[in-house]
This record gives C-alpha cells, structure tokens and sequence, in this order.
C-alpha cells in the first residue's frame, strides 16, 4: 500500500479566490483540511497611527479604504462616534441622506459580494448582472460625492452637501449612437433622488434574476448547502456579526436592536438562517439586498417631501459658506481655524458601532482633549471571521476553503487596517 | 447589577456617554470575564473588540491612569441588549495579562494583534506570534515611542537581486500640530 502523507500547501497572497492578499499555510490530508494558518497583515497601513498624527477631519478618507467594498458605512460609524463625543446631533435632512447612503453601501457591498463568491465558485454570468446593477449605484455616489468608491461624504455634523438636483448624462460618441445615447438617459432626466427612485423600482426584479441564477441551482447548492456550518453558540463564542452571526439562526440587527440616526423610523425586516452554513447566508444577504432596496425606498420619499440644511450650524465644527467667508470677518476666522486646526474633543472615551454589510463595525476613540484622537481602535467586522476560517474550513475539502472564504465577505482593508 | 460585580471583584465604575466601564486588577479580570459571560444577570456572550492602549503620551490633570498600558475589553450581550467595557492596566515592566481565550474563543486573534502592536503579553496564548506586521518585524508600532515612519524601509536591491532593509530616509514631519483646548463647553 503506498503510504499517504500530510501536505502542507501554501495558498495566495496572489491567488484571485484570495481576495486581496490572503495568504494560508494548510496542512492538507490528501484533499482534506486538517488546519489552517491565516498570515495576515499584508495590506496593514497602520489606520490607527495614522489617524493619531492627524486631526478628525483628516481621517474620514482613511475610513473610506478600510473596507473599501463599503465606504459609506466606514464613515458612518466614524463620524457617529465624533459626534457622540462632541454631544452633537446632525439636522433630520442629513440623517435621512446618511442612512440612504448606508443602505445603498450596503446593496453595493452584496452585489460586489455576490459577484465574487460566484465568480470564486463557478457561476461567472452573475458577476455581469451584478455589475450592471454596481454601476449605476456608482453614478449616484459620483453624482453626489465626486467620487465613484472613496467618497469622503459624511461629515461629523451632517454630509458635506446636499444631494445634487441633476444628475450627469451620457453623450453620444462614434462608438454609442444618439439612439442609445437617448435610451440610456431616460432616468437621468431628474435629480439624483429621481434616479434613485427610478433604481429601487428597477431593482427588486434585478434581485430575482440573481436569484433565478443561483438560488435553485443544483451545481451551486452542491457547493454551498452544509458548507461551513456554525452553531448559533459557536457564532457567538466566535464574535461572528452581522449576515453571519443572521445565517445561523440569531436574531441580531444593529439597525433595530441599538437603533442610530433615523433607523426608528424605517420598516424593515431583519432575515435569518436556519441551519448556518454558506448557503443560507447566501440567503440573507440577498433577502437583505430586498430590505436595504425597501429602506432607501422610504429615505427617497421622506427626502423628496422634507427640506432643510444637511450640516450643523456651528461653525466650529462646519466649515462657513464661502460668500460668508468673503464678507464677515467671524467666517474667515471660522474658516482659517476649522483648516488649520481642526476642532478638539473633550477628554474621554467612546465605542460606537454601526451595521455594516459585513457585520459591526465599531470605532473606539480615546480622546486626551485635543484636536486629533490619542487612539483610535477600529473593530472590523471580518478579523474575528476570517480568525474563525480555520475552525469552518477543519474537515472540508480544499474547494471548500474558497467557498468559505467567500461566504465570510472577506475584505482585506479592513483586516489588516 | 454592575455595582455587584464591581464590588465582588474589587473592580471601579465609570459610566460616561451611556457606556459602562469596569476597571479591574490583571488577577481579577479572568474570573470577571467569565462571570460577566456566565452569569444569568450579565450575559455577555460576545467578546467583541479587544483593544491595548499606551498611555505614555497622555496629558497629566485628566484621567488617572495607574500603569502605561491598557487592556480594553468590549463585551456584548446580544440576548440582554447591553454593552459594557472592561479595562485593565499593565505595568510596562512587565505588561503580561491572562489571555482570555478561554472565556472567550475570538480573542486569539485580538490578542495576538495587541502584543505585535504594542508589546503586551497574553499568559496562557497557545500561540502568541506577530499577525499584522511583517515576518522578522522588530519593535511593536503603536507604542507612543515608535516614530510613525518608522525605523526601517526596504527596496529591492538589483545587484544582490533581493530585498534589502535599509534605515528609514524620510524625515517626520507634522502638518498640523496636536492641540489642546480648554473651550469645548462654550
């Protein structure tokens, strides 16, 4: 009989199911996985220290490449905790466009997910509807920010503007005629919230063609049914959150239980899995892409019907309008020592965390008084899921490591911070 | 119910900005852990951030902080509802605490992320190595006392054909500087 022996494999930094830099030590039992050995660290900028050298306003950009699949809900929890510390509340307008941007980060951050876990486990086709429906998400953020992913939007005190009353077109070139120039602006006539509306009508049936792809599929329930199954218990014990700690059965939803901004107001369902493996996490993330759709729904009317300013008055902490700035000389003050100096917190420490697409994403700042935080600690929701690969993949075949990988929504931004 | 605790275990109570603090003895703060887990007035099953924080730099005539580095342990209990935060604080001398990976299983990563980031030790850690930094990593970044551009760069050498290390070459430099005001209540 030969003799059979244990492998030791090295998988990544550059393997693309790897998602960014991940890189496994796996001891291999022929196909089988006996352990795994994450080595992380191979995108650490060091977040923290930076954010330590540089005043708050400084770092809402560095949130932004945290997990830079969800921009918006990194500033969100960043700017929530500034503002917890200062004892500042933003006007209703502003809170309303943040929790819509929070949730369009969210069908953002699934459709890229769906994309990808497809994509790691053979269905290439949903990766192209994905995208479709990603673009157009992508224009309201450029629309609005400037900026396609790393938007810098959310400001401590509100937004940094208000949504823009029109939204860019496509002109016709030598390669897209004026015919399909013309087809392609049809909901690009109005304002942003327009095309915004005009997606959430659009997009629940773009929802059932994923669906149709996937979900009834036999080759992807083979891959995923029983895959990387977690027990409630052991979800908890694992610091699992968000569709997750949902796909294994436990009712837990930031959004409704530790309510902020203007979440109390907005119906929405929180779904959850049965049995806790990959597929039924594939269920909830979908079902979420449905609520999230429901959620900017209601954002859209509330913000179509309600005006007002979208950023606290003070100008200590936002920046004065600039044809003030030019006339009076308490603007030009204002102005010169909000961008030179910043404003300072007082003394203390705070932990704010927000529903994240992949989980709890929380900020701790340690605040000394000054005009830049003494220590910032950003709790990401993938570290304590990816620390747990070793325990779900324990048992699976090697194709399954990347079928976990996948349902965890690894992002290595945020990880390695 | 937090008073009990903090009575039971020798711990003090701060609570700012809706958040509870427990602040414990290193020998206290396993059997705290575990009662703050186990007991059916707490249970706070979820360990979800563990964080060290080096107190060095921090500004004399705020808060008392008894040792340079911190422990900080946020707990959530997701079937009461209720957050709460533990710190301990360890001497620099000797900065070791109990690991709590056996109260709470997530807290390997998190503690081998605090002692690569600042140096502090882990008592009973199964295996306590580097994560964030680079393989053959020297000094713990997050320490007050280690420069933000830190002390070495690398590039690839084309005669020897391999990656050197050389001192670092950039000077520090701050844009803005930290200040500290006294009129955030106006």
């Amino acid at each position: 009989m030969t003799e059979i022996r244990n492998y030791t494999m090295n998988f990544g930094p550059q393997h693309p199911a790897a998602h960014g830099v991940l890189r496994l030590v796996m001891e291999m039992d022929g196909e089988v996985v006996e352990r795994i050995d994450p080595h992380i660290g191979l995108l650490h900028r060091a977040t923290e220290k930076l954010a330590e050298s540089k005043p708050y306003n400084h770092s809402i950009g560095y949130m932004d490449r945290l997990d830079y699949v969800s921009m918006m809900c990194n500033e969100h929890a960043y700017v929530l905790a500034i503002e917890k510390l200062l004892g500042v509340t933003p006007p209703l307008r502003a809170q309303y466009i943040r929790v819509m941007f929070a949730e369009i980060t969210r069908i953002r951050n699934h459709l890229l997910w769906i994309a990808a876990h497809g994509l790691d486990i053979g269905a290439m086709a949903v990766f192209l509807y994905a995208f479709r429906e990603r673009e157009d998400l992508c224009d309201v953020y450029e629309a609005t920010s400037g900026a396609r992913l790393h938007a810098a939007y959310f400001r401590p005190g509100g937004v940094y503007r208000d949504l823009p009353d029109e939204m860019p077109k496509y002109s016709a070139s030598s390669v897209h005629g004026e015919k399909e120039t013309r087809q392609k602006n049809i909901n690009r006539e109005g304002s942003v919230l327009d095309f915004i509306e005009s997606f959430v009508e659009r997009f629940p049936k773009c929802v059932d063609e994923y669906e149709t792809l996937l979900t009834d599929n036999r080759i992807w329930k083979q891959r995923t049914v029983d895959i990387g199954i977690v027990t409630p218990d052991r979800a908890l014990q694992l610091g699992f959150t968000g569709p997750m700690l949902r796909g294994s059965g436990v009712e837990w939803d930031l959004r409704r239980k530790q309510p902020y901004e203007v979440y109390p107001e907005l119906q929405f369902d929180i779904p959850v899995g049965s049995t806790g493996d990959c597929y039924d996490r594939y269920l909830v993330r979908i079902e979420e892409m449905r609520q999230s759709n429901q959620v900017i729904s209601q954002c859209v009317d509330w913000l179509k019907n309600n005006h007002g300013p979208v950023m606290i008055a003070d100008h200590k902490l936002a920046p004065p309008q600039r044809t003030g700035m030019k006339q009076d000389m308490e603007s030009l003050i204002h102005h010169f020592k909000l961008f030179t100096e910043g404003y300072s917190t007082p003394p203390g420490q705070v932990y704010q965390a927000v529903e994240a697409p992949k989980g709890e994403f929380g900020i701790y700042i340690v605040s000394d008084g000054a005009n830049k935080p003494y220590r910032l600690k950003i709790r990401a929701p993938g570290f304590p899921h990816l620390a747990s690969l070793d325990e779900m993949a324990r048992g699976h075949m090697l194709a399954d490591v990347v079928a976990i990988i996948g349902t965890q929504d690894i992002v290595f931004g945020e990880i390695d911070r | 119910m937090v008073e009990q605790l903090a009575q039971t275990f020798g711990a003090s109570t701060q609570t700012a900005y809706d958040e509870t603090t427990l602040i414990v003895q290193t020998e206290q703060l396993i059997s705290l852990l575990e009662t703050l887990r186990d007991d059916p007035q707490a249970r706070f099953e979820q360990l979800i951030d563990l964080c060290g924080v080096d107190y060095s730099d921090y500004p004399p005539g705020l808060t008392e902080h008894p040792e340079r580095f911190a422990v900080i342990y946020h707990l959530l209990s997701v079937s009461r509802n209720d957050r709460i935060r533990v710190i301990t604080y360890v001497a620099e001398d000797r900065p070791v605490v109990p690991s709590a990976i056996d109260v709470f299983a997530c807290a390997n990563w998190y503690e081998r992320e605090a002692f690569d980031l600042f140096g502090i030790l882990f008592d009973g850690h199964p295996d306590l190595r580097r994560l964030l930094t680079d393989y053959g990593f020297i000094g713990h970044p997050f320490r007050k006392d280690f420069p933000l551009s830190g002390h070495v760069e690398m590039r690839f050498d084309e005669k020897k054909g391999r990656v050197v290390y050389e001192p670092v070459s950039i000077e520090p430099r701050v844009t803005v500087p930290r200040i500290i005001r006294q009129d955030h209540d106006s």
